[in-house]
């Protein structure tokens, strides 16, 4: 390991022999000998080498850690596709209820009904948001439901008898989709984007063959903008009987004001971490349920949450929640239980707290703030450097070019990125969506003021101006955070990945 | 990492920004300056088999950076002979010397006449403006 | 309703006006007209954040959890302590609300504590490299055999009918979009009885201990792999491995599980993480994040993630999983319960287990009605058989607070009145007694029952 200064000791540094924080209760019951419970050959020769430390220790260190980190709840984190939006404090004081935290997911639907009629009701709120009448909640992250999704695709067509092999994805798709498509066992055929930042309907209709299976599309897509063709593509897809499966890390852009099922799709993903609130956690948890059309529904994966009339064996009450297991052409399972159900609980809460006008209004402002944002950043100063890829109206989000950057001023996206560090931003989106050269993915959300939106314009034309003065203090940024640019390729020559012991 | 662009004038060049060292019925392959600089940094690089066949135009190998993953593609035919083992532990060297210690692979060719088909370096040079 | 919005009159009409827009509908002009709604979206108006309080406690109110009746439920996950210190750390806002590390400059907390984990899940498991978590236990399952199948590229998997259901019911929904077929070992008195492996083989799958809580013996299976030139992997608890042989030591190539034990909560089954570690040769291979360690232009320690050309955002199509977003929260959690318990801790807290577990296994067996489902070593979990249909006893027992554990009939037909029993460090002598005392209760009851209406 390299050489640490006492704050950035691992935890494993911190280890002496002898402390410890956890004290196992006094043994209660007869003691038998080891060897006889479990034979000599079955057990571990030495034990894990855990650190060994106590509490005020632990909780020092982590402490120390959280602060080289910077947060949502501290500073604007403008990432393109992620919906940073303001997390609700509410929420973790409804999921840490013992009722919700602590039931075990085996327990008898009879005495879970709180939970089943909860996930019933956050279902059907869902299916509302989508526009699409059935939702399971199985898949654990935006890329789980992709994977949901093309597999009910593949389910789809094998019923009636079709063998399909290929899968359709933008040039402008977020990674996932197109890996998604290879787990699931298809080919990916990349379909061009016009100079207007849209799918281009000649190459999608030249492409478009009797052995696609599905189209996998984000609307609005990538570039923050919304498909004016969608109608059109719908049409071309249904007519060689493919479905057309929705990425919904763009929803934020068109809650209560269009919905993906009227637009056509087959299937819609959610990311609940994006646009419901779900912490992002540093990279997870978040939950990733889909919403499907009556033709996808009987492949929908097992089990599901349903209502039933109540009778006399389950319970008080005018309904009965359940979980359905008899679904035989299901595609079966993509984890255990039933979900994030934690994640569940925050979700819903959020959209109790919202309703329909709420919901709407999130969209109107995260639409609002992305163009107020592009207005201010198209003012001189800054637009010659990085000027708006599309020149129009966008949705929640939009791509800046820093490719006039580069040329004029020898800096380049990477290198803003890094100065922006030094003014207590989180950057935006780098160097996606791939066809924009020096790509800059910009999304304020609706929970930020108006006043950060200007200071975040400022910041950027101020580091501009100083790049043209001097570029080298950009392309040595950052100078105030916990480290500075760090060596990527050792670490990815001869990685390290856990302190030798 | 190579300074100043090059692209030496003893060897042939293939579109997709591999070079060959032709000596024979034997050749050396390896990526050019141009190849090695939009990659950035190398971390890696996964030996092909000794005694794999390549095919002219078709992608023999990858190359790593930290942020890309790069296709490299056979600028003719043939068997490969040996591998550059010295690229396992210093994969950068294909940075810092992409036309000498950075080679990829030695090869016995089976179609020596496609050589018609590559570009000499001023023709590739030329192509890239 | 409520609102996270601040957006005043003023400042919409501030920010409209810099737009060059009049209203905030033009900005909507480009979806086309048949598309809008024309009404609002029908959902019940939004609550104010006391009346959603009020809704979520009166849904929580209709569960019974783990506080509410004396639970010996496990199949998977389990009623274990959750110490206090978990959460005054994790909801901290510089853990709870950041994106995934892009940006390793601002994110040393959250890739140091990664590396961490990485280093404490490479401990358990006897393998060399980690990645800093999956989704959960069954789709981890499903992710190694993605890798098993990269690997090796053959067709077929093996999967010992001791795997949690869950687990075998994922693989198998993966498996049939990569057109690979999946096999199932059977047990024999409650451990795997691996059959004949041909060459078509890609791996065999086991789980440590099994799903009925019988200890298998690893290295003969790994063995067998081997020799047919499969790879092994392994589903394993991770609290049983602080006295179990790990799976790197036995052979396996991979090694992967449940991690809600490890500091989070049951929470109805999720949110939680899944541990992934393997050989230093399937590194490359691996799905999802990896934080390395390396220097700072100014020569300082530091993390950054690595190994990024394996995932989805830059080999796309390519990539070894499509995997995003994973659960780097509760990993933490997980780290920092296993400091929590430390290298003395985890084995005490284990051999606590191991001895309950056999007194609990011992006065059940001696129960009237009740038999051992097999002898095999266990740890903390048994299974036994009841000669009364076990879902009635459930309910009896239930009624007067108690959850005796799983029915293991509805996923395995062989043992109709099987059941599982889980325990934990918080299931002590006096609740295994009331235990032991309301299981043969009932039993009795039922069988009088049944005699009466025979």
């Amino acid at each position: 390991m390299i050489g640490a200064a006492d704050d950035q000791l691992t935890i494993f540094e911190r280890s002496r022999e002898g402390r410890r924080a956890f004290v196992a209760p006094a043994l209660d019951v007869p003691e038998r000998p080891l060897d006889e419970l479990l034979p000599a050959h079955l057990r571990r020769a030495e034990p894990p080498k855990l650190p060994e430390v106590a509490e005020p220790e632990i909780v020092r260190h982590y402490n120390r850690l959280s602060k080289r980190n910077f947060d949502l709840d501290t500073g604007f984190y403008p990432l393109g596709s992620c919906t940073m939006k303001h997390n609700p404090k509410l929420h973790e004081r409804v999921a840490a209820l013992p009722g919700h935290a602590k039931l075990h997911p085996f327990q008898d639907p009879a005495h879970a009904q709180g939970a089943l009629e909860l996930m019933w009701r956050l279902q059907s709120a869902l299916s509302e948001i989508a526009g699409l009448p059935h939702v399971s909640l199985q898949p654990s992250a935006g890329s789980h439901g992709e994977l949901a999704g093309v597999l009910l695709t593949r389910a789809y067509h094998e019923d009636r008898g079709e063998h399909r092999t290929k899968v359709l994805t933008p040039d402008t798709a977020h990674g996932t989709n197109p890996a998604t498509v290879t787990m699931a066992g298809y080919e990916v055929v990349k379909v061009g984007t016009d100079e207007q930042g849209n799918v281009d309907l000649d190459d999608l209709r030249s492409k478009t063959t009797d052995d696609v299976a599905c189209l996998m599309l984000t609307n609005p897509s990538t570039v923050g903008l919304f498909e004016p063709g969608i109608e059109e593509i719908a049409k071309i897809m249904h007519g060689v009987g493919a479905t057309l499966y929705y990425d919904g890390a763009n929803l934020n852009a068109i809650m209560g004001i269009c919905r993906p099922g009227d637009m056509g799709f087959d299937i819609v993903h959610f990311n609940l971490h994006k646009s419901f609130t779900q912490p992002h956690g540093g990279g997870g948890p978040g939950a990733g349920p889909i919403a499907v059309s009556d033709r996808i529904e009987p492949y929908l994966p097992r089990p599901q949450v349903v209502r039933r009339s109540a009778s006399a064996g389950n319970g008080g009450g005018e309904h009965y929640y359940d979980l359905d297991y008899d679904r035989p052409k299901s595609i079966g399972r993509l984890r255990g239980f039933q979900g994030n159900y934690g994640v569940f609980v925050r979700s819903y809460a959020y959209i109790r707290s919202l309703g329909a006008e709420g919901l709407r209004e999130v969209s109107e402002v995260a639409v609002l703030n992305a163009n107020y944002l592009l207005a201010l950043l198209r003012e001189a100063g800054v637009a010659e450097y990085l000027p708006a890829a599309y020149d129009r109206i966008c949705m929640h989000e939009f791509v800046l070019s820093g490719a006039p950057m580069k040329r004029e001023l020898g800096i380049k996206t990477l290198d803003l990125a890094k100065r922006l560090l030094d003014h207590g931003v989180h950057p935006p989106t780098v160097y996606f969506p791939l066809i924009v050269d020096e790509a800059l993915l910009i999304e304020p959300t609706e929970t930020e003021t108006k006043e950060t939106l200007d200071h975040f314009a400022q910041i950027v034309a101020e580091i501009l101006r100083e790049a043209r003065e001097d570029p080298e203090i950009a392309r040595n940024a950052p100078y105030t955070t916990p480290v500075r640019r760090l060596d990527e390729a050792t670490a990815a020559r001869h990685p390290v990945v856990r302190q030798p012991l | 990492m190579a300074a100043d662009p090059s692209y030496p004038d003893d060897l042939l060049y293939h579109s997709e920004h591999d070079w060959a060292r032709v000596d024979g019925d034997s050749a050396t392959f390896g990526i050019t300056w141009y190849a090695q600089d939009a990659l950035g940094e190398v971390v890696f690089f996964q030996l092909p088999d000794v005694g794999a066949t390549v095919k002219k135009d078709d992608t023999y190998a990858e190359v790593e950076s930290v942020k890309a993953v790069s296709d490299v593609v056979a600028p003719l035919s043939g068997e490969i002979v040996e591998v550059n083992e010295a690229l396992g532990d210093a994969p950068e060297t294909i940075n810092e010397d992409p036309y000498g210690a950075g080679w990829l692979v030695k090869v016995k060719l089976s179609e020596p006449d496609e050589t018609s088909s590559l570009m000499d370096a001023a023709s590739y040079e030329g192509s890239l403006s | 309703m409520t609102s996270y919005v601040s957006a005043t009159e003023q400042d919409r009409r501030e920010m409209l006006a810099a737009i060059g827009v009049e209203s905030i509908d033009e900005l909507f002009a480009g979806i086309p007209a048949a598309l809008r709604l024309s009404g609002a979206l029908a959902l019940d108006r939004g609550l104010s954040e006391q009346e959603v309080y009020d809704e979520l406690r009166a849904l929580a109110a209709r569960n019974t959890s783990t506080e509410e009746e004396l639970s010996f439920l496990g199949a998977g996950m389990y009623d274990h302590y959750v110490p206090a210190l978990i959460d005054s750390i994790i909801l901290r806002s510089e853990f709870l609300t950041p994106y995934t590390p892009y940006q390793p400059e601002i994110s040393q907390g959250g890739l140091q504590a990664m590396f961490e984990y990485q280093t404490a899940i490479s401990e358990l498991t006897g393998l060399p490299i980690s990645n800093a978590s999956v989704y959960e236990g069954p789709s981890a399952v499903g992710a190694a055999g993605y890798v098993a199948k990269l690997h090796n590229g053959r067709k077929r998997f093996v999967v010992s009918r001791g795997v949690h259901p869950h687990s075998r019911e994922t693989l198998a929904t993966l498996a049939h979009g990569w057109e690979m077929e999946v096999v199932e070992a059977p047990l024999s008195d409650g451990v795997t009885a691996l059959p004949e492996l041909g060459e078509d083989v890609s791996a065999v799958i086991v789980q440590q201990p099994n799903f009925l809580g019988a200890v298998e013996q690893l290295e003969p299976l790994a063995s067998a792999a081997r020799e047919a030139g499969a790879l092994t992997i392994c589903a394993c608890d991770p609290l049983p491995l602080a006295l179990l042989n790990p799976p790197g030591e036995c052979g396996a190539d991979i090694a992967v599980g449940e991690g809600q034990t490890l500091g989070n909560r049951l929470d109805f089954g999720g949110p939680s993480f899944g541990f992934f570690a393997c050989t230093e040769e399937l590194m490359r291979r691996m799905p999802g994040r990896i934080a390395g360690e390396t220097r700072d232009v100014d020569g300082k320690r530091g993390f950054v993630l690595t190994l990024q050309t394996r995932e989805q955002h830059i080999r796309r199509e390519r990539a070894t999983s499509n995997i995003c977003t994973s659960q780097a929260l509760n990993a933490l959690a997980g780290v920092i319960y296993l400091s929590w318990l430390g290298r003395r801790g985890i084995v005490e807290l284990a051999e606590l287990m191991l001895q309950r577990t056999a007194y609990a296994r011992e006065r059940l067996a001696a129960l009237e009605g009740v038999t051992l489902l097999h002898e095999q070593p266990v740890v903390r979990e048994f299974a036994v058989e009841l000669e009364a249909p076990v879902e009635r006893v459930l309910h009896r027992c239930r009624e007067r607070g108690v959850n005796p554990g799983y029915a293991l009939g509805r996923e395995y037909a062989e043992y109709p009145n099987g059941l599982l029993v889980a325990i934990t460090e918080r299931r002590t002598k006096a609740e295994i007694d009331l235990l032991a005392d309301t299981l043969e209760a009932a039993i009795a009851a039922e069988r009088s029952a049944v005699g009466a209406r025979a």
